[in-house]
């Protein structure tokens, strides 16, 4: 499961944010921000992927860099989301 | 006003001849009044005539009455008659009424230090022959532009690059290293121009070129009081109603003419003070022009209007709408003669083009005092980044970030952490020369990941930033952050991009002089000397030229918050903007070409726009700056535009009986 979102995840980064520039080194851990990546627009866009392809909902106080700032961040993000027992816990 | 150009080096008669021709044919749009050369076997000089000041006896090149100095001059000294009354008290006497014999006189007394006496808008040429001296200059603050190339033994000068393109040996190239500074800092570092081995002379410098040496110097420059200087005493009201005598004095000269002139009107605080002081001058006569847009985040008409009914001047606007953009786009890069990542200059093409229907060739305009004043919302992203910066991690104060952009929507939805992320706050360094423009230089750059492996290969690990770095004076260190940040933008963006791209090429295209109170060099020193709190007050921009100038303006433009003039960018390229030469810039045969761009992610980026749009600033800084960059190509590089130049040059230059 965490290795499909990782992959899912890089999918949509490469191919709306980096135009399919696969030169970019992007590893799970590189950060979008300083990596100069995402926007304040593609923030948005991230967070309408993720809501539609995981199928959950992101609260406003949930749109921080600590939840979302690299493929590594959204994945335990996601993760913790679409487990129950642990959802619960947040 | 007009257009320059000519060389120094040996060219036979015929030579010389033909290419002064073809000189002042480049440059005809800048005068369409009158044309003449110059040619004494060492030096040419041509000039093409926008006739405003001494219309019947300002024809140039012109000479002294010795008949052993030449001049070729572009430009206004706007404090002319006050020179030649000096001069006639000491004895002197002139031929003409123009300004053009003030230089030359001048320079007769003074030498090259005649440019320290003149308050005005100019690049010239002067040919000392008796002492076998070529002196060039440029005004202080880089209004008029003055490009050169030096090929072989022969140095070629020229307002615009185009004419450069006329002498032997000189090619459009592109300069990799400018593509970099542009999608960068948004305007190529002088003295570097788009064209590789094309330079150009930068503001306030002398050029010298005497017994076979070439000296390039500044005569003036622009400097802020160290932090540690003794603090102002003085209150708000005397600075207000000193600036305010400065600023009446720099319109009143900025009014002489031998023909009418008119104002920009765009409804912001600064082009209102100048059409109010201006109106005050010319009551019941001044033209007053405006754009308008579609679109409401760019759109000012509203307040147009109120100034229009308060000044009681006769209006005339353009609207630009849907498409006009991108049907004017390809003529605005061929007059900006470099890639430029916004749109925003062409609106001011069209407002150009109004003005000349309309039968005035002279406007004011308000640019300038965001530099001078402080107006800039960069001014007050920085200082908001500082106050963040000082608590890291606080969640209250990034909502300031808010209240700086209102008309990015965007913003408003993102969490104080985003925003805190977004605007380096708190990982930024604070000692940073380049603190202030950071985020601006990074959000830019990152649109060079559309650069082509070569291209990269090319650049290795050049850095614009660093270089525009290493070009701040050595007491720059001990200035205020707002100095700091208001010496960026004057020194570097005003010139290479406001003046320029927006400015001088945009209203010369129609042969329009555009004339800046704001930038009366005296009026710029005395505000560098204000305290940096009178100029951004909190978050109030200007908030001392708000002061000196209540009384000119209704209260709903005086406390207006600035509003950043901006066009529509990727967007102006879709509906009925999406022109096939776009989509064949940005996908065809001629991107691979180029090698400059990698095609894929090009023409995904395009692909993008044309489904979803683009909304980022990178996005579309990548759309614009490549779009443009091909544009430039086409226009100057390849094509079969420039391959037909080509052709005709090189008949040109081979044919030397013509």
């Amino acid at each position: 499961m965490s290795d499909s979102i990782k992959a899912d995840v890089r999918a949509f980064v490469v191919e709306s944010f980096l135009f399919g520039d696969t030169n970019y080194d992007l590893s799970d851990d590189t950060s979008f921000i300083e990596g100069d990546i995402i926007d304040s627009t593609g923030v948005l866009e991230l967070v309408a992927f993720i809501e539609e392809r995981f199928d959950i909902t992101l609260a406003d106080a949930e749109i921080i860099p600590a939840n979302l700032d690299s493929i590594a961040k959204i994945q335990a993000f996601v993760s913790r989301k679409t487990t129950p027992a642990q959802a619960m816990a947040v | 006003m007009c257009g320059i150009a000519g060389f120094y080096g040996r060219l036979e008669p015929n030579e010389a001849h033909a290419l002064l021709r073809r000189m002042t044919k480049a440059l005809a749009h800048r005068g369409p009044d009158a044309d003449g050369v110059f040619f004494d076997g060492e030096v040419g000089f041509a000039h093409t005539r926008l006739a405003i000041v001494g219309l019947a006896d300002g024809a140039q090149p012109m000479t002294n009455a010795a008949g052993d100095v030449e001049i070729t001059f572009n430009g206004e000294v706007f404090n002319y008659v006050e020179l030649r009354e000096e001069m006639k008290a000491r004895g002197r006497r002139f031929r003409t009424s123009s300004d053009t014999e003030v230089i030359l006189q001048l320079y007769e007394e003074m030498g090259a230090d005649c440019v320290s006496r003149l308050n005005g808008d100019f690049a010239f040429a002067i040919w000392d022959r008796p002492r076998r001296r070529l002196l060039m200059a440029r005004d202080r603050m880089g209004v008029r532009p003055l490009f050169y190339a030096r090929r072989g033994a022969t140095l070629y000068f020229a307002s615009e690059v185009k004419a450069l393109l006329e002498a032997p040996g000189v090619e459009a190239e592109i300069d990799p290293f400018a593509l970099d500074q542009i999608f960068t800092t948004w305007a190529p570092i002088a003295p570097r121009t788009a064209f590789k081995d094309v330079l150009e002379l930068e503001p306030a410098h002398l050029m010298i070129v005497e017994g076979g040496r070439t000296t390039v110097r500044p005569y003036w420059k622009l400097e802020f009081p160290d932090r540690d200087a003794a603090r102002d005493m003085r209150s708000e009201a005397v600075v207000a109603e000193e600036l305010r005598a400065l600023l009446d004095d720099a319109v009143r000269l900025r009014m002489r003419a031998d023909v009418p002139v008119g104002s920009y009107l765009s409804g912001g605080l600064d082009s209102s003070i100048v059409a109010a002081m201006a109106a005050r001058i010319s009551p019941d006569t001044l033209k007053t022009f405006s754009v308008t847009f579609d679109s409401a985040e760019h759109d000012e008409s509203a307040f147009q209007a109120e100034m229009v009914r308060s000044l009681g001047t006769r209006h005339a606007s353009i609207a630009c709408r849907t498409g006009d953009i991108a049907a004017v786009f390809p003529a605005v890069v061929r007059h900006a003669e470099r890639p430029i990542i916004r749109t925003a200059p062409a609106p001011l093409f069209q407002l150009s083009k109004l003005v000349r229907q309309e039968g005035c060739k002279v406007v004011l305009t308000g640019e300038g005092a965001d530099e001078v004043f402080g107006g800039y919302d960069i001014f007050k992203e920085a200082a908001v980044r500082r106050f963040c910066g000082r608590q890291p991690g606080s969640r209250i104060r990034p909502h300031l970030f808010r209240k700086l952009y209102p008309y990015l929507p965007n913003l408003k939805q993102q969490t104080p952490e985003y925003l805190a992320a977004f605007f380096g706050a708190g990982a930024d360094d604070l000692d940073d020369p380049l603190y202030s423009h950071r985020p601006r230089f990074r959000g830019t750059a990152a649109a060079k990941m559309f650069f082509s492996g070569d291209l990269r290969a090319a650049l290795g690990d050049y850095d614009a930033a660093a270089d525009l770095a290493g070009r701040l004076p050595a007491d720059y260190g001990r200035w205020r952050p707002l100095h700091q940040a208001q010496y960026l933008e004057t020194v570097f963006l005003l010139p290479g991009y406001i003046l320029s791209s927006q400015g001088d090429r945009m209203a010369m295209a129609h042969g329009i002089e555009g004339r800046f109170p704001f930038l009366d060099h005296r009026l710029v020193e005395m505000a560098a000397a204000i305290p940096p709190g009178m100029k951004l007050k909190g978050l109030v921009e200007k908030h001392i030229l708000r002061e000196s100038t209540k009384d000119l303006l209704p209260v709903s433009i005086n406390a207006r918050t600035k509003q950043p003039y901006r066009a529509p960018d990727s967007q102006a390229f879709a509906g009925e903007g999406a022109l096939d030469y776009v989509a064949e810039a940005l996908t065809g045969a001629d991107l691979e070409q180029g090698g400059l761009f990698n095609p894929s992610a090009v023409r995904k980026l395009h692909q993008k726009s044309r489904q979803v749009g683009l909304s980022g600033f990178r996005d579309n800084a990548a759309f614009v700056g490549v779009l443009s960059t091909q544009l430039w190509r086409q226009a100057f590089a390849t094509g079969e535009v420039s391959q037909n130049s080509h052709e005709v040059r090189r008949a040109h230059k081979g044919t030397s009986h013509v």
